[in-house]
């Protein structure tokens, strides 16, 4: 049989393609994914001969869940479509929430500016401009009890884009819900709390990598113990994505850094086989269509094999890599923006045909300004067309057993897995960030993808190709200007109501606390509960762990 | 004739620098001597730098959406220093309508996304011969 279809092939090739190709050749010399595998003109049996169906693919649900971490998959439930959104104050915030979910949004995702990703109050002199820019501003308690006014912390799921500060807004979160009688173990969400991809990639670091880590380790203890629905750790390929990388190297890098998590719970005594079912993972939706797909069912095989492999784990659940993803911000153009809504509607596509367990789809304007609420609709319509109209959700992994999908799936991980012996040979990710090897591989693939663009080879619709001279702006979403003033105002009205003392007492337990190998997820949460501000709380940990200096890359 | 020196930095709380470090990249590759600050930077320690390196143009780098309040800062502080005279260029993502503001403040350029590395090499060069 396989014989026949090679033979076959050659005949086909020298008598029908060769003959096509000598009066017409291909439009280009060579077909190439971003990972730079080269793409065939046609595939064939042969080249998923090495695969075995019951050990590269089983079914839905089973080990190695290349086909999908659930039995039933969208069949049972659809994806949660989570918008990522927040600006301005904690009330403009919750008003674009309840919108959200007034809509027919299944989750929250929750944006924060950059003080306090970078554990800044919103009166420090680095917060000058920042404040309530690319996302909410929250210093306090005070605060985040506003972001979730009105809405039920017991029936939504909350994913919140934080890292280094993670632990202060974790507590803070499960403050306002005791406040409210809802307990910690019904609430679910997931803080992103990966500190080390900040180091590589998104640069919201605060502490040196051993105090982060420790850190982590203490919100893993927390949860497991406390929070059993809730996801610890997002662990994101999403930025190094959006910072340059190729798709190989993002599923790489991602599962690197998962491998350090695993091997820093380890170390923390931590019971890893019940950790890991706490586990997720972020990823970027991007253009090339198929490589995304094979991307992510590559990386569902990937992380299981390395959590039986490397860890020995046989929790069923411990295996599943379950995971969020975004569209691809980076392929967003200024030029005409309307042109994005067909770039998100593909890539949200291949989230879906990948199995991804929650979706954002970027609005058309953000390589503007930031989303107004008609381009947000937009995007969350484009989610709830390809759900509710397409068919796609209807049969699970509906692209398996396609020659080219199974032999990219098998291709990226065989590239991906070199970079993990790349970074494995370094002596470790930390070591790798360390030297700069993955910061350098990133740029790299960034520089490499400039060039192309700018020769024309890669084609930007809109932008190197078919431009238009004069561009047709959107209406620009901004911040209030009077946002910092106004909040820095907020923030002197909780330092001056709240009870001096015991904010400066939680304070010097949590000072005391991080000097120990104590978990220090309950001195925060007092303090969160006493109106400590999160720059306070971070003040006091550098006075102890230090602040991060990164490596020169350029 | 030494290389001219240009210093690209990256101010305010923003992470973003893959396009910092592709200007940076292909300001080098088009010969010049180029010092990237990193991220993270006050806008003091980006005036302080261009003083020690002593360089002929400034690239400033922001997407985070604090481009009025940050790159007017550098400008007020290179004023004070009586540094005036050091060209300022701005990048990111900047809404057209900021930019005669950000031009009235000392931004001698504002590039938007989609500008190309060519295009901003050869302006660069041009602003070179200008001085």
């Amino acid at each position: 049989m396989k014989e026949d279809i090679s033979k076959a092939y050659s005949d086909w090739e020298e008598k029908v393609l060769n003959k096509t190709l000598a009066k017409r050749p291909e439009r280009k010399e060579s077909f190439e994914t971003s990972s730079g595998m080269k793409v065939k003109s046609v595939y064939l049996p042969q080249d998923i001969e090495e695969l075995d169906y019951l050990r590269d693919l089983g079914f839905p649900g089973a080990p190695p869940f290349t086909r999908g971490v659930q039995p039933t998959m969208y069949r049972g439930r659809l994806w949660t479509m989570r918008q990522y959104a927040g600006f301005g104050t904690a009330e403009e915030s919750n008003k674009r929430y309840r919108y959200l979910i007034s809509q027919g949004q299944t989750g929250l995702s929750v944006a924060f500016d950059l003080p306090t990703q970078t554990g800044y109050d919103s009166d420090h002199p680095l917060a000058c401009g920042e404040v309530g820019k690319v996302g909410v501003a929250i210093d306090s308690l005070s605060d985040m009890e506003t972001l979730f006014s009105g809405i039920d912390l017991s029936k939504v799921s909350t994913s919140m884009t934080i890292n280094a500060p993670a632990f202060i807004l974790l507590a803070m979160y499960l403050a306002v819900a005791e406040a409210r009688g809802v307990s910690p173990e019904v609430l679910a969400g997931t803080i992103q709390n990966d500190i080390l991809k900040e180091y590589v990639a998104r640069g919201t670091y605060i502490f040196p990598p051993v105090p982060s880590m420790r850190l982590i380790t203490d919100t893993f203890g927390f949860c497991m113990e406390r929070m059993p629905r809730w996801n610890a750790i997002s662990i994101s390929g999403y930025h190094i994505r959006e910072a340059g990388s190729t798709a190989a190297q993002e599923l790489a890098f991602t599962l690197a850094n998962g491998t350090a998590y695993i091997r820093a719970a380890l170390e923390a005594g931590i019971d890893i086989e019940k950790l890991a079912g706490r586990i997720s993972f972020f990823f970027n939706a991007h253009n090339n269509f198929f490589e995304e797909i094979a991307k992510f069912r590559a990386a569902r095989r990937m992380w299981t094999r390395i959590m039986v492999e490397q860890f020995g784990v046989s929790t069923p659940r411990a295996l599943k890599l379950r995971f969020h993803t975004q569209t691809a911000g980076c392929t967003l153009t200024a030029q005409q923006p309307e042109n994005n809504v067909v770039r998100v509607t593909l890539q949200a596509l291949a989230a879906v045909l990948g199995g991804t367990q929650s979706l954002h789809t970027n609005s058309k304007d953000e390589a503007l300004c930031l989303p107004g609420e008609e381009a947000v609709r937009l995007a969350l319509r484009t989610q709830q067309i390809i759900a509710h109209e397409s068919g796609v959700a209807d049969t699970i992994d509906p692209l398996a057993g396609s020659f080219f999908i199974e032999s990219l799936t098998s291709s990226l991980e065989e590239i991906a897995g070199s970079y993990i012996g790349e970074i494995e040979k370094l002596g470790g990710v930390a070591k790798a960030i360390e030297s700069g090897y993955i910061q350098n591989q990133i740029h790299r693939s960034a520089y490499a993808q400039q060039k192309e663009m700018e020769s024309g080879e890669k084609v930007i619709v809109g932008v190197n190709r078919f431009a238009d001279a004069e561009t047709a702006g959107c209406p620009l979403t901004r911040v209030d200007p009077q946002t910092e003033k106004a909040q820095v105002k907020r923030l002197c009205d909780v330092r001056k109501r709240r009870d001096s003392k015991g904010a400066e007492a939680a304070l010097d337990e949590i000072e005391r606390c991080a000097s120990t190998d104590g978990n220090l997820m309950d001195p925060v949460l007092r303090a969160v509960k006493a109106y400590c501000t999160v720059g306070e709380i971070c003040d006091r940990l550098r006075n102890v762990f230090g602040t991060y200096t990164p490596p020169a890359i350029l | 004739m030494a290389k001219a020196k240009i210093l690209i930095a990256k101010p305010g709380l923003d992470g973003h620098d893959r396009g910092a470090m592709i200007i940076a990249h292909a300001l080098r590759d088009a010969g010049f001597e180029v010092i990237y600050t990193g991220i993270r930077q006050t806008p003091e320690q980006i005036v302080a730098a261009a003083v020690e390196e002593d360089v002929d143009i400034i690239g400033l780098s922001c997407l985070s959406g604090a481009h009025l309040e940050l790159f007017g800062r550098v400008t007020e502080l290179l004023r004070q220093k009586d540094l005036a005279d050091t060209a300022v260029v701005g990048g990111g993502i900047i809404p057209e309508e900021d930019i005669p503001r950000l031009r009235e403040m000392g931004i001698k350029k504002v590039f938007t996304p989609g500008a190309s590395t060519t295009e901003i090499v050869t302006y660069f060069n041009n602003l070179l011969g200008e001085n």
